[in-house]
C-alpha cells in the first residue's frame, strides 16, 4: 500500500464539524430531566424556527438529537431540556455553567408560524413532547397579536414530572391565553387535573374547528388519541401538526436512522401534518 | 474517443504503470470466492483476476468505508476537533458492470444537498476500470431486469472486455482517456475486435435472460401496491435480522455514528460505521420506542429501499441485480422471489377491483 504521506487532505468544510457552545445557564425540572440554555462564543448567534432541532455532542461520548425548546428567529442563544436516558444524555445534563458542548444546526424542516397567523392556535404536548412544543408556544406568545386564541393543554405522569415550572405558573396567570394541566396520577398536594390528556379536551373552552390549527407532541399513543379527539371536535387533518421523534445520527438525511419511507425526518421533518403522517403510515 | 485494445501479455504492465501513481485495489480469489483487495507489490499482480465471478463484498467498501473517521478530537473541548477529509489516488480494477451502477446510485445519492464531503473526496480521487462479465455467476442475479448489463453513461474511466489473447477497451471519461494514452499500451481496435466484441455481446444476451414477468420501470409502483400484503410477515418468518444482506448490498449506504476513544482515553475519533436497517434497535430512539420493531416491517423497508425508495431519491436504481443477498442470506430469503411474488399480488389487486 502507498504511504500514508501522499494522502491528500481536503480542506472542506465538514458538516459533522460541531459549533463551540457555551452553558449559560441550567435547571433541573425532575431526577431526569434537564433545562440548559447555551450560548456561542463566536458571536454569531443562531437562526432557527419552531420545530427544528440540534445535534448537541461531547467529544469522547457521542452525539444525540435533542429539540430547541426556546422561541425562534436569530438568537444569541437557545434553550434545550434533555431527558437522561443515555450516555450521551447524561454528559449532556451534567454539563455546568461555563462547559462547552458540541453543537450541530439547527436540523429539519421547522415550521413557519406566520403561516398560521390570524388563527387559533391549539397545543397539546404530553410528556417530554411540551420541550419541542415550548418552542411554538414561545413563538405565539412572543408575538401574540399575531394570532386569535391560544389555547394550552399539557400532561404529566405526576406531579413530579411536570416541566418548565415557571412558565407553567406564567401561563396560568396570562389572560390572554387559556391553559389547562392534568397528570395520570396526582398526589396529596395536587388540586388541578387528574387523568389522561384527551380528558382535557372536554374541560377546554369549545374551539372553532375551521380556524383552528393544532400542535400535538408527545408520545405515540397520546398522539393517537389526541388527533381522535381534535377530528372528532370537526378539526382538519392537514391544520393538526405533530412533530416525529427518531434517532437522527447525522442530521443530512444520509445515515438513514430516521428513514420513514422515502422520507428523512431530519431533512423534510419533524414537523408533519397529520394528514402527511397518515400517508407515510410508518409515522407515529 | 474511439474503443482501443490491450493485449492480454501487456495486462500486468497496465497494472504496474496503475501502481505508479495510485493505490489498485482489483479482484482476488480468496478460497473458492473472490474479493476485491489492494495490491501491495508489483507482484501482486499476478494475483488479479479479471475473470472473477462476482466479490463477497462489493467494491463500496472503498468509497464507504467499514469505519470511516469523520472527525479527531484531542478531548472533550469541542475546539479541539479538526475534520478528518483524507483521500488518496485509487483505482478500483475489474469492476463489473453492475457495481459500476451501484457507484453511480452511491454518487447521486452522496450528492443529495446537503452532500458528503468525506464520500465525495474519496471518489473524486477514485477511477474505475470496469471489466466485462459474460455470464451470471449464478442463479441469484438478475441484471437483465435491472438494466445493468451494460456500464453506466459515464461515471468510470475505463471498461475492458475480454476477447481471448487481448482486452476491448471502451473508454467512459477524458481520465480515462488520459490514462491510456500515459500508459502506451493501447492501440486503436481494428474491424476484426469490433466484429469480436459483437461476438461477445451476442453470447452475453444469450446467458442473461430477464426472470421478472413486468418491466422494472413498474417495480416501485408494484411495491406500492404490496405494502399490506402478507408476504413481508411470511419472509420475515425466516429472517434472522443478522444484516447479512445490507452489509453485502452494493448500494446500501446506512451507518452508525461513534466515538471511539484512542489508548489514553481522553482523545479519539467520531467516526462511521457500518449499520443496518435489519438489525432490530436501528430504529429505535431514547424512549425505547421501536418505529421498526416488528422484522417484517425491516424486511419491507429493505425491499421498498431496493425497489423503491432509492429510485425515488436518486432517479438511479437501488437494486443492480447482483444476487449478493441472496447468496449470502442464511435463510434463503431472496429478494428476486419477493419482486415476482409481488408481481401476482399486484395483479390480483386490479381484478379484485368493481367493474363499472
Amino acid at each position: 500500500m502507498k504511504a500514508k504521506a501522499d494522502a491528500i487532505d481536503h480542506p472542506v468544510e465538514s458538516p459533522y464539524l460541531p459549533r463551540i457552545a457555551r452553558v449559560a445557564d441550567s435547571k433541573k425540572f425532575t431526577d431526569k430531566e434537564t433545562w440548559l440554555r447555551i450560548e456561542f462564543p463566536d458571536g454569531a448567534g443562531i437562526q432557527y424556527s419552531a420545530g427544528q432541532f440540534m445535534e448537541v455532542g461531547v467529544f469522547g461520548v457521542g452525539e444525540s438529537p435533542i429539540s430547541i425548546c426556546s422561541g425562534p428567529g436569530h438568537r444569541h442563544d437557545l434553550e434545550m431540556c434533555v431527558r437522561n436516558v443515555g450516555d450521551v444524555t447524561r454528559a449532556i445534563s451534567s454539563a455546568k455553567t461555563g462547559d462547552t458542548l458540541a453543537v450541530r444546526g439547527p436540523f429539519g424542516n421547522g415550521f413557519d408560524m406566520d403561516s398560521v397567523a390570524g388563527r387559533d392556535l391549539l397545543f397539546v404536548a404530553g410528556g417530554l413532547g411540551l420541550v419541542p412544543c415550548r418552542s411554538f408556544i414561545q413563538a405565539a406568545l412572543d408575538q401574540r397579536e399575531k394570532f386569535n386564541r391560544v389555547i394550552i393543554l399539557y400532561g404529566a405522569r405526576t406531579p413530579a414530572d411536570l416541566l418548565f415550572p415557571d412558565d407553567l405558573s406564567a401561563w396560568a396567570k396570562r389572560n390572554d391565553c387559556e391553559f389547562l394541566a392534568t397528570v395520570d396520577r396526582g398526589n396529596e398536594t395536587w388540586t388541578g387535573n387528574t387523568g389522561v390528556i384527551t380528558t382535557l379536551f372536554r374541560k377546554m373552552a369549545r374551539i372553532d374547528p375551521v380556524n383552528t390549527v393544532a400542535f400535538i407532541i408527545g408520545p405515540p399513543v397520546m398522539f393517537k388519541f389526541a388527533v381522535l379527539e381534535a377530528l372528532a371536535m370537526g378539526m382538519r387533518k392537514t391544520a393538526i401538526y405533530c412533530s416525529l421523534e427518531r434517532r437522527m445520527k447525522c442530521g443530512l438525511g444520509k445515515c438513514g436512522h430516521c428513514q420513514i419511507r422515502d422520507i428523512y425526518v431530519c431533512q423534510e421533518g419533524p414537523i408533519f401534518s397529520y394528514a402527511e403522517v397518515i400517508k407515510l403510515r410508518e409515522g407515529i | 474517443m474511439l474503443p482501443q485494445v490491450l493485449l492480454k501479455n501487456r495486462f500486468d504492465e497496465f497494472v504496474r504503470f496503475l501502481m505508479a501513481t495510485s493505490r489498485v485495489a482489483a479482484p482476488v480469489s480468496k478460497g473458492p470466492q473472490f474479493v476485491f483487495d489492494f495490491l501491495h507489490d508489483p507482484k501482486d499482480v499476478g494475483r488479479v483476476r479479471m475473470d472473477y465471478d462476482i466479490s463477497i463484498l462489493p467494491p463500496k467498501k472503498y468509497l464507504l468505508e467499514t469505519h470511516e473517521n469523520l472527525l479527531e478530537f484531542a478531548g472533550r473541548d469541542p475546539a479541539s476537533a479538526k475534520a478528518a477529509i483524507q483521500s488518496r489516488p485509487t483505482v478500483l480494477l475489474g469492476v463489473h458492470p453492475y457495481d459500476l451502477h451501484a457507484i453511480a446510485t452511491a454518487d447521486a445519492f452522496f450528492s443529495l444537498a446537503p452532500a458528503d464531503p468525506y464520500y465525495q473526496a474519496r471518489r473524486a480521487a477514485t477511477k474505475l476500470v470496469g471489466v466485462n462479465v459474460q455470464a451470471p455467476a449464478n442463479d441469484n442475479q438478475f441484471q437483465a431486469d435491472m438494466g445493468t448489463l451494460e456500464p453506466p453513461q459515464g461515471g468510470f474511466e475505463l471498461f475492458m472486455t475480454d476477447l481471448g489473447d487481448r482486452y476491448f477497451v471502451e473508454v467512459g471519461s477524458a481520465d480515462g482517456a488520459a490514462m491510456m494514452k500515459a500508459s502506451g499500451l493501447f492501440v486503436p481496435a481494428g474491424p476484426a475486435e469490433h466484429k469480436s466484441k459483437q461476438n461477445y455481446d451476442r453470447i452475453k444476451a444469450g446467458n442473461f435472460v430477464k426472470k421478472l414477468p413486468y418491466d422494472t420501470r413498474y417495480l416501485p409502483e408494484m411495491l406500492n401496491a404490496s405494502y399490506d400484503s402478507l408476504l413481508w410477515e411470511a419472509i420475515a418468518r425466516r429472517c434472522f435480522s443478522c444484516g447479512t444482506c445490507t452489509n453485502v448490498c452494493p448500494t446500501c449506504f446506512c451507518f452508525d455514528v461513534q466515538d471511539k476513544l484512542n489508548i489514553d482515553a481522553v482523545s479519539g475519533k467520531r467516526r462511521r460505521v457500518w449499520d443496518s436497517c435489519q438489525l432490530r434497535v436501528f430504529a429505535e430512539v431514547a424512549g425505547g420506542e421501536n418505529f421498526r420493531e416488528h422484522r417484517a416491517s425491516r424486511t419491507r423497508h429493505r425491499m421498498f429501499r431496493k425497489g423503491k425508495y432509492i429510485f425515488d431519491r436518486t432517479g438511479r436504481t437501488g437494486c443492480v441485480g447482483c444476487g449478493r443477498c441472496i447468496y449470502h442470506c442464511v435463510a434463503n430469503i431472496s429478494i428476486l422471489e419477493a419482486f415476482l411474488q409481488i408481481a401476482g399480488e399486484a395483479a390480483e389487486i386490479v381484478s379484485a377491483e368493481p367493474k363499472r
